[in-house]
């Protein structure tokens, strides 16, 4: 939604600023909470991570991006221990994964089942006492915004009121490092702008969170660092606006291609086909192109003009090919 | 091992278990309504033949082609539509019993040396097999008289029927319920806490015990109001047994989970392993006079041994130590079941 201007400030019409990132002070410990040393994951026929390196400095929100396949799940499956890696190092703290690793992280997996009748209340205290050390039931009532369907039978609840149920089984330890594969999939606009508002509250309390999307701009405005994954390995890292910033210098024209005379066609341009065939124009002088379209008869009673996005890296990058 | 994850996985088994309505009444109202009927079907007489055992000096061996190889020691032995079988010398004690709980009509000892015969005389299919041995020619023989209760097919079938009861609760509760788990994710999500494999198998374990044995105490209990079954022994024995059964059956449930990724497969093997069970474990007949291969066979079920030390109990008042040789097969079974299945036991499909 950051296609536009105006999905600068808005995510399917609503505002945004409640979402922009907060940088905790605890992302300037140099100690990477999470770092990743050469780690592969090969099956028989498939290197499903193939030599991946980074690092998550504490109280960030990590982003890790990357189309269908491209291995981001293993990855974050061996990073929470679930998967046993081929080779490679992950360290917690700088040290390699100890039993306390599990008593310190939350995870919500990208589609987890509970056990059939319990209710949300159940469901917390069950995870709770799983663990030694608990945020209080209150706490994550407070933070997840349960309150209206606490003693509801979880298999009842909407898409949204799920995510926000396992979010808060994830945190139920009170975790330093929070995993999130793809939580907001599915969801309404509003139930994921409500859930972007549950992540920001998270890393208000010193968390980290490592998140995976195929929204960009969910990450762009959730995630302080991205990682870009394709075919196993790591093909961009960075924070978002550096990663645009070190891609491109132009932005983009947009306009409705009825309003683009033939006269214009000398100008370099690409067709696109969404709802209102659109004519994209990518330029480093904005006013010099407006003028040359002027002049060519162009009306620019449709015209856009937006900065480029993290879909446009992640197109670039990644390709446009379907992906399985 | 942490008691406290382990209390919160049986607690939270148990919710499932208990809300689970369906499943819930199923598994009280199939056995009473299986003992109602069973009891109805039996009531009449049931069995068209009477039965006559024989005990003689170095008896032949009974064949499909002449199942009655001792015709020729007594004019008796000739009557049509009764059933002649033989008693190997070392039964006679046994044998005498069921005379006494009506399960024989009659047991003959016509070795040269005893010419006995034994009848119950307040039963009357006894009190015609005995005037018929009367009216027949031949030797005569002397006559013993057994008293004892009447053991109905009821008495006999409880112990199957709720051990078959326990089986498919046992196997499908826990096996086909951790199948499921591991395939919805459940377990993949449970191993991203602190719950070791050994807290969360122990959980099923003690969760599963704990309702199955509450189960079959509360239908013996119930149908025991209105049938009034026979018991010889000591019911904290009877629970005793009860409760090692359940327990390997149970470890048998975990050996099909520990590994298997879909439900499919381990409905199929579930039914694999509980219908031979079912036939071969003396649930419904009893596996006496059948063929020895089969017999052998059905010492491999759990379940057999279960029934047979129930049966002990219930009706020859057997002690724990007379049928101390089936618990402890019982016992080692679920050793190797539980070591297996624990050492096998996957959390994810992959």
């Amino acid at each position: 939604m950051q296609g536009s201007d105006r999905g600068k400030d808005h995510v399917d019409g609503l505002p945004l600023a409640a979402f922009r990132p907060i940088r905790s002070n605890a992302a300037m410990n140099n100690t990477p909470i999470l770092e990743v040393r050469d780690l592969r994951k090969h099956y028989p026929k498939v290197k499903a991570v193939d030599g991946v390196d980074f690092s998550v400095p504490t109280g960030i929100c990590f982003g890790l991006l990357g189309p269908n396949g491209a291995g981001k799940t293993t990855t974050i499956e061996m990073m929470e221990g679930i998967t046993r890696p081929s080779s490679g190092e992950i360290l917690y703290k700088g040290e390699p994964m100890g039993p306390r690793f599990k008593n310190e992280v939350g995870i919500q997996f990208q589609s987890t089942a509970l056990q059939d009748f319990l209710t949300v209340r159940e469901n917390l205290k069950f995870f709770s006492n799983l663990y030694p050390k608990n945020m209080s039931v209150d706490e994550l009532i407070e933070i997840c915004s349960l309150e209206s369907y606490l003693d509801r039978d979880a298999r009842k609840l909407s898409g949204g009121q799920r995510q926000r149920m396992l979010l808060a089984i994830a945190l139920v330890n009170d975790p330093e490092i929070v995993f999130l594969d793809e939580p907001t999939t599915g969801l309404d606009p509003q139930a994921r702008l409500n859930f972007w508002e549950l992540i920001n509250r998270i890393k208000s309390r010193n968390k980290t969170v490592l998140l995976t999307t195929h929204y960009m701009e969910e990450a762009y405005n959730l995630c302080d660092q991205i990682a870009i994954m394709d075919h196993g390995k790591i093909i961009a890292q960075g924070s978002p606006n550096e990663l645009l910033a070190q891609h491109f210098q132009d932005v983009i024209i947009e306009l409705p291609a009825s309003d683009f005379p033939v006269t214009a066609h000398s100008i370099p341009h690409r067709r696109l086909e969404k709802v209102t065939p659109t004519i994209e124009i990518s330029t480093q002088d904005v006013n010099a192109t407006v003028a040359e379209l002027l002049q060519a008869g162009a009306s620019l009673a449709g015209l856009q003009v937006r900065p480029r996005t993290l879909e446009d890296l992640f197109l670039e990058l990644t390709g446009k090919e379907l992906r399985q | 091992m942490n008691l406290r994850r382990i209390g919160a996985v049986i607690y939270a088994r148990s919710l499932e278990f208990i809300r689970d309505r369906s499943a819930l009444s199923w598994s009280f109202v199939m056995p009473i309504v299986m003992v109602v009927g069973l009891a109805f079907i039996f009531s009449g007489d049931g069995q068209p033949l009477f039965k006559v055992g024989v005990i003689a000096d170095q008896p032949p061996t009974e064949t499909k082609a002449d199942p009655n190889p001792n015709r020729n020691l007594h004019p008796f032995l000739n009557t049509k539509h009764i059933d002649f079988y033989t008693v190997p010398a070392n039964e006679q004690a046994a044998a005498i019993k069921k005379v006494g709980r009506h399960q024989v009509d009659m047991l003959m000892d016509l070795r040269p040396e005893q010419m006995h015969y034994w009848v119950n005389t307040e039963s009357p299919k006894g009190y015609f097999m005995e005037l018929l041995l009367k009216s027949s020619d031949g030797s005569k023989l002397s006559q013993e008289i057994v008293k004892g209760e009447q053991i109905r097919y009821v008495d006999w079938v409880i112990p199957g029927i709720l051990g078959m009861n326990m089986m498919f609760s046992c196997l499908w509760g826990v096996g086909y319920v951790i199948v499921r788990y591991r395939k919805n994710g459940y377990l993949k999500r449970l191993n991203a806490t602190p719950l070791t494999a050994t807290e969360f198998l122990l959980g099923q374990i003690v969760s599963r015990m704990v309702l199955v044995v509450a189960v079959s105490v509360l239908v013996f209990t119930i149908t025991n109001l209105f049938m009034h079954f026979v018991m010889e022994g000591n019911y904290l024995d009877l629970l005793v047994v009860l409760i090692i059964g359940t327990f390997t059956l149970i470890t048998m449930g975990l050996l099909v989970a520990s590994r298997v990724r879909s439900e499919e497969l381990s409905d199929g093997l579930l039914n694999l392993l509980t219908w031979p069970m079912m036939l071969l474990s003396g649930v419904w007949f009893s596996m006496e006079g059948t063929n020895p291969i089969m017999q052998t066979l059905s010492q491999l079920s759990p379940l057999t041994h279960t029934l047979t030390a129930a049966r002990a109990i219930m009706l020859d008042g057997a002690s724990l130590l007379q049928v101390a040789p089936h618990l402890l097969i019982l016992v080692a079974m679920s050793v190797v079941f539980l070591a297996i299945g624990a050492f096998g036991f996957r959390w994810t499909t992959d």
